[in-house]
């Protein structure tokens, strides 16, 4: 066990340097920044002088270098809009992405989870059918546009939610919130539902997948001959078998919801890292690019590590043949 | 030889050439005995009714794309025909010389309808395209780790392995960020965030292929081992190979469209479905619904009839099906 986390963790290592080469070398051959940052007639001594303020007068080289010294110590350089430290700035939109990707989880695993048992007990009902087809649905559609329709539907026409923004927030230690007040939450429901929907139909199928598999498994019939009621045979023994994939797919799939809130971000003006990462590629912030893409890089890294070492502690298969 | 290709059972260039038929495992009626595997597929395709509906729709659409300019009622493009006056009609609204605007018009009064089929045009052609490109890059390289092994198929693996570990959406947006958004890069950033899947399915079919008798007759003839991989074992791997391109020009063109949502994806001139979906959005807010409506349905039904493809001929093509 001891010598599988050492490796991984060392894998982790390796990929993350080489994201950091691939990315910062990356995004040395973009577009010129001292273009976008200054005014059109700005003099040449001017621009040589921001040139130099911005470190770009050095070989790529060295930029690397002290990029990768500063990134190491939690530096990873000073946006060129906004004037503060990258890693400050997304740190700083971290909890609303987080907030938002949260509850996005939690709607899919609430409602995902019981809808696929559903569709898993009684596939061939009216309702088992229904929710199959709208999981289909849920796969097919194209996230963003559902997301403009819900602003049209529940914003322009009802009027019932906002359209975009976090509304208020709350202050718990240090980092804002949404979901503890009703305006903040009434700004939360839509792009948390948008968020959610992708990964709602994910479970549904994975949860109807399992509960049938498992309905033929013999513990399944002996729970049921020894005359356990029906709930207890589906609530403990299909559910706990089930619950294996389901935990692996959500934790991996935690990371993805994280990424696509890029676009939901986008969307519903939702002020989390993802927006910042959109705004910034508009206007070549590179330090921004790369500290948002090195902190999603080691987030994933932690996530893929996470999970394999819970899918080991969770699946006593695993353990046994690792032992 | 086509029908060869999509063979399901492991008919070697070489085996007899009505190998599968012969087999007890394909179980299929003797009075089929006749027909060539692709039309045993064909008509075992069209068993399922809503998969046939699909086929119908996607042809339509693909012969609607390819046929743009002499199907849309106006050259969305062509600035000289367009009236700043027609902007914003409704649907079903006409315009200043007497078109009528079915799905109606966008900002510049452009037909809605004439956008979308030209939309349509470049979405499903980026699509299409990134998907074969991935596919013969993940193909070869798949072919080259599942057929020779050790180190080279260790690390190309890995590659894959940590590559399908990130979203492909972050992936894409990444390399589109570098590279600045055009048609040419968005197909570039799709086909590196898809060929890990081709890879990854090839190997898996090239793994047990490898082993099978008809590969050791062809290695004990003597044959070139390229000759082996690509006239022998290629063609047996290519049947869940089809159904993961299938599926994957679906999840193609929509990520292609999310990229040109967010403003990375396609130029401005040669908008597909996301990018006009994305001209609509601020127009939204003002209850002018169709800009934005009308090319997501019509992405909504590109991709669905899509899937409802691939979905069925995942069953036709899975040899593990078969037997039922």
């Amino acid at each position: 066990m001891l010598a599988f986390i050492i490796r991984r963790v060392l894998q982790s290592v390796v990929v993350l340097l080489a994201m950091s080469v691939i990315v910062f070398a990356g995004v040395s051959v973009l577009g010129d920044p001292v273009e976008v940052m200054i005014s059109p007639d700005a003099t040449q001594a001017e621009r040589e002088a921001t040139r130099v303020a911005m470190g770009l007068d050095k070989p790529v080289p060295v930029q690397y270098w002290r990029f990768l010294t500063g990134a190491l110590s939690g530096d990873l350089g000073k946006s060129f809009a906004y004037g503060a430290p990258a890693v400050d700035l997304i740190v700083e939109r971290m909890p609303a992405t987080f907030e938002l990707a949260i509850a996005a989880m939690l709607i899919a695993i609430v409602f995902g989870i019981p809808l696929g048992l559903w569709a898993g007990l009684r596939p061939n009902s009216v309702a088992g059918k229904t929710i199959m087809t709208g999981s289909i649905l849920g796969f097919s559609l194209p996230t963003f546009w559902v997301g403009l329709m819900m602003i049209m539907l529940f914003s322009v026409y009802l009027g019932w939610l906002p359209t975009s923004g976090r509304g208020d927030t709350v202050s718990v230690m240090g980092i804002r919130l949404s979901f503890l007040t009703l305006d903040g939450l009434t700004h939360l429901l839509m792009p948390a539902l948008n968020l959610a929907l992708f990964k709602l139909s994910l479970i549904i199928r994975l949860t109807r997948a399992g509960t049938q598999e498992a309905l033929l498994q013999d513990y399944v019939k002996f729970a049921r001959a020894k005359g356990l009621s029906a709930s207890r045979v589906v609530g403990v023994h299909v559910l706990k078998n089930i619950m294996i994939p389901i935990v692996t797919v959500i934790g991996l799939e935690f990371g993805g919801v994280i990424a696509f809130a890029i676009v939901t971000e986008t969307i519903f003006a939702w002020p989390g890292m993802g927006k910042l990462i959109i705004d910034s590629i508009a206007v070549l912030d590179r330090p921004i690019i790369v500290a948002y893409l090195m902190v999603i890089v080691i987030m994933f890294v932690v996530i893929n590590l996470v999970v394999d070492l819970l899918y080991s502690v969770l699946d006593p298969r695993v353990r046994l043949a690792n032992e | 030889m086509k029908d060869k290709v999509i063979a399901p059972l492991p008919a070697g260039q070489d085996s007899a050439r009505d190998g599968g038929a012969d087999l007890p495992r394909t179980g299929a009626p003797a009075t089929v005995r006749e027909q060539t595997p692709l039309q045993r597929h064909f008509a075992e395709f069209c068993e399922s009714r809503i998969a046939v509906a699909g086929l119908v729709v996607l042809v339509l659409l693909c012969l609607l794309a390819l046929f743009a300019p002499w199907v849309a009622p106006q050259d969305p493009y062509d600035l000289s025909r367009l009236d700043i006056m027609d902007s914003r009609m409704e649907p079903g609204k006409q315009s200043m010389d007497g078109l009528t605007f079915v799905l109606g018009s966008d900002g510049q009064g452009r037909d809605m309808l004439s956008a979308i089929i030209y939309g349509l045009r470049i979405s499903i052609g980026v699509g299409v395209a990134s998907t074969l490109i991935a596919l013969a890059i993940g193909m070869t390289v798949g072919l080259l780790a599942g057929y020779v092994g050790g180190r080279t198929e260790a690390v190309i693996m890995r590659i894959a392995d940590i590559q399908l570990s990130f979203p492909a959406i972050l992936l894409a947006l990444i390399l589109l960020a570098l590279l600045r958004p055009g048609l040419s890069n968005i197909v570039i950033a799709l086909v590196a965030v898809q060929w890990a899947y081709y890879a990854r399915t090839t190997r898996g079919a090239a793994l047990v292929e490898r082993r099978k008798e008809y590969i050791e007759a062809a290695r004990g003839l003597g044959l070139s081992p390229l000759r082996i991989v690509f006239r022998h074992l290629l063609p047996n791997c290519l049947p869940p190979l089809i159904v993961v391109a299938a599926l994957q020009v679906a999840s193609a063109i929509a990520l292609e469209a999310t990229l040109s949502f967010l403003g990375l994806g396609v130029p401005v001139t040669e908008p597909s479905l996301g990018l006009l979906i994305s001209n609509g959005f601020r127009y939204l807010l003002s209850g002018q619904y169709w800009i934005s409506f009308f090319p997501g349905v019509a992405l909504l039904i590109t991709i669905v009839a899509i899937n409802l493809v691939a979905d069925r001929l995942r069953d036709v093509l899975n040899p593990r099906l078969q037997t039922h």
